[in-house]
């Protein structure tokens, strides 16, 4: 309890509620550096966010829709790595597999440059015993089950978020 | 300068945000209080990051540094 005990860890509170690639690291991200910084972490994941609970992650990314994604090359040089190609979005909304090409370059440009997978970045949350809150409602609303998720997650409503995030030092929403 | 003798090296060259600060508090944990860890970055955002993570967590950045073109901190466990 941050606010009544003096000498309690800071506490921050997330809401994950998207559940594509490019939305799914700020949560993770965030999670994990307040975790290392000695704080307590809670992320409530509802509606698509609820999703980055799933055993297998198979969150994606869309450039259509996304006009300010920059659409690059994960290989050759690094002049030809750094150019943004300019695709209209009504040829990256028609062309069959192409947010699946986008994904995969994604995630070969992250690996590339350092970046952790959300996978590992997840688990290290875990490791750092954040609080992983599965909303209730959207399980509930898609059908889903409590064995559709990680076991290292627990379910609740927003109230037992809330609860958790009136003692937070840090609330934020993505 | 004068010469700081670590007693552990964390190697966290290549590693983008998160990564360098995760890491470096879970090796923290292995070493004892009062010991000293030399953790190595690429990442230019490591040092303004080590400096807000060592604020945080209340060890001590003894010094952060660049060597051949890399990022260097000594880090004191203080707890």
């Amino acid at each position: 309890m941050s606010k009544s005990d003096p000498d309690a860890p800071k506490r921050l509170a997330l809401i994950a509620s998207k559940g594509t690639l490019d939305w799914a690291y700020p949560p993770f991200i965030l999670a994990s550096a307040a975790g290392a910084m000695g704080w307590e972490v809670g992320v409530f994941f509802t509606f698509y966010g609820l999703t980055l609970l799933k055993p297998k992650l198979t969150a994606a990314v869309t450039p259509v829709g996304n006009p300010a994604m920059p659409m690059k090359m994960p290989f050759g040089p690094d002049g030809f790595q750094n150019i943004s190609w300019p695709i209209p979005q009504l040829i990256m909304a028609n062309v069959p597999g192409f947010n699946a090409l986008a994904t995969t370059l994604m995630k070969q440009t992250f690996e590339n440059k350092g970046v952790a997978t959300v996978e590992e970045l997840r688990q290290m949350c875990v490791e750092m015993d954040v609080r992983l809150i599965g909303c209730q409602m959207t399980m509930d609303v898609f059908g889903f089950k409590r064995e559709d998720f990680i076991k290292e997650c627990e379910i609740g409503g927003a109230a037992t978020f809330l609860e958790y995030a009136a003692d937070a030092d840090v609330q934020l929403f993505i | 300068m004068d010469v700081i003798k670590e007693d552990q090296v964390l190697d966290c060259s290549g590693m983008l945000c998160p990564m360098p600060v995760v890491k470096t508090s879970k090796a923290i944990k292995t070493i004892e209080v009062g010991q000293i860890l030399k953790m190595i970055a690429t990442d230019p955002g490591a040092p303004p990051d080590m400096e807000a993570w060592s604020r945080q967590t209340g060890n001590e950045l003894l010094r952060s540094t660049q060597e051949d073109g890399k990022f260097v901190f000594y880090i004191r466990r203080s707890k």
